[in-house]
């Protein structure tokens, strides 16, 4: 399994970073956002020749607005409306913002809530 | 300027066996527009890794869809593998491979199928399938299982396939292989389907590269690309060379499915000579900790598997990026400019699985 590089990354940094791997030839491979108890992280990851890059991006809580790299990477639009809808990330700058239509799910950023049964399982 | 009107397309669509819709802007009959939605059958079956010991996930992302369903469950295991520094055994690797190529057969038979029906070829359709049926019955005689195999597992394999057994397979196959190459022959020289292919659908190879194509998508735009030469399961040691066409259309994509198609079969055959006795699994202790991006080829393209664990039995964080999802930006691009009548083709060149991209 080739090696991943994984560096953190500020939000103020976000933009001058898409900007730096799009000149450098690199692919948008995905976007992620992860909830953790205390935190949200967001993956963006790049790959050349098979070599993977991934940028973490860590937010208090989903309150921070983040940048769009969708004037960069046009392919992200669809990532980051996926990462609004799920997790609630406000995303600044969307070239093809959905406003919350990109999934229809039956309870609001699903995946921002902590499941009191999965927490209490964690804890056993 | 001609009138602007737009056009619903899906979501229940003759040529869409699931659900997605596409708002296509059009003036006449000329698409200026394609506006996609998705997630119509959403499942959220990531957060379901809350609930599910990491051990039993891989169940779950077999089921994430029923055409690459053994490579989904096997790109789990490769990450919670990396994760916890498994070494798997050879033999499972190449039984891996193996599963891995007779799934990609019987996806783009399956596909082939539905491609052809889109534009009224419909025996062609019904030879497809009828020869993806013998795949799925070797797929049958060696997991118990046609859609969901059941494989899969942390650390190797559940099931092995004996010598006399791969032999009678390999037997098969041959057979089989000649048949599906006919077939593919018969599609790529036939008139009609040049003249609904050729030129339909273009993507150049830098819209390729700058949209995220992946899979045969990618490579019928001259990117030579393809995941299986990171060499994951054993395609380092049976060599390998990914597929490319340079056309950009619907005609190169077909080809590079039939090249692959073909390929794959060789593929098995080269596993079956090199596969040594041995054994199928490692005993796996503790818990994974960490996060890791795997990444394997499916049929459709590139697919990954974020894990994130932290030292339990619960993972925080399974997130899987499918070939679908990535290939829905470069399939606007294509069907901007192009013909009405051409969309369903276009959109079953492509290959879409929406249970992959509605996980």
């Amino acid at each position: 399994m080739n090696q991943q590089t994984y560096t953190d990354i500020e939000v103020k940094d976000l933009l001058s970073t898409a900007s730096r791997m799009k000149d450098a030839g690199q692919r948008l491979v995905q976007i992620c956002c992860t909830k953790l108890p205390d935190r949200l992280e967001i993956h963006y990851s790049f790959d050349k020749d098979y070599a993977f890059t991934s940028f973490r991006l860590t937010l208090k809580d989903n309150s921070t607005i983040v940048p769009s790299i969708s004037k960069v990477y046009w392919n992200s639009f669809h990532y980051e409306n996926e990462i609004h809808d799920l997790f609630g990330i406000k995303v600044e700058g969307n070239v093809v913002d959905y406003q919350g239509n990109f999934y229809r799910t039956a309870i609001k950023t699903p995946f921002n809530i902590a499941t009191p049964a999965a927490e209490g399982e964690k804890k056993s | 300027m001609s009138e602007r009107t737009i056009i619903p397309f899906g979501p229940q669509h003759p040529v869409l066996p699931e659900p997605i819709h596409l708002d296509l802007v059009v003036e006449d009959e000329k698409v200026v527009e394609a506006i996609p939605s998705i997630g119509f059958i959403h499942r959220g079956l990531e957060r379901l890794v809350e609930k599910k010991d990491f051990i039993d996930f891989v169940y779950v992302a077999e089921r994430i869809c029923g055409i690459c369903s053994f490579i989904h469950g096997l790109t789990y295991c490769m990450s919670i593998e990396e994760l916890m520094k498994i070494d798997v055994p050879e033999r499972a690797h190449y039984l891996r491979t193996i599963w891995s190529e007779l799934s990609r057969i019987h996806s783009h038979l399956l596909w082939l199928g539905l491609t052809a029906d889109s534009f009224g070829f419909e025996s062609m359709f019904m030879q497809s399938w009828r020869l993806r049926e013998y795949i799925l019955d070797i797929i049958e005689e060696t997991t118990g299982g046609r859609v969901i195999f059941g494989s899969a597992k942390i650390g190797g394999v559940r099931r092995d396939i004996s010598p006399e057994k791969m032999a009678e397979i390999i037997k098969k196959l041959r057979g089989y292989q000649k048949d599906v190459r006919a077939l593919f022959e018969e599609l790529l020289k036939d008139e009609t389907v040049k003249h609904r292919m050729k030129g339909v659908g273009l993507l150049s190879k830098e819209e390729a590269k700058s949209l995220g194509a992946v899979g045969p998508m990618l490579r019928a735009s001259g990117v030579a690309q393809d995941i299986r030469m990171m060499g994951y399961a054993s395609y380092a040691k049976i060599g390998f060379e990914p597929v490319v066409e340079t056309g950009g259309d619907c005609f190169a994509r077909c080809q590079v499915r039939a090249r692959e198609t073909d390929a794959s079969f060789d593929m098995i055959y080269r596993c079956a000579e090199q596969m040594k006795e041995g054994s199928l699994d490692v005993k796996v202790t503790g818990f994974p900790n960490g996060e890791f991006f795997a990444r394997s080829e499916q049929p459709r393209g590139e697919v990954i598997y974020y894990a994130k664990a932290n030292g339990t039995k619960f993972l925080e964080r399974m997130r899987v990026r499918t070939p679908t999802f990535a290939n829905i930006p470069p399939l606007l691009s294509t069907l901007r400019g192009c013909q009405l009548a051409d969309v369903p083709v276009i959109i079953l060149t492509i290959d879409p699985c929406i249970s992959c991209a509605e996980r």
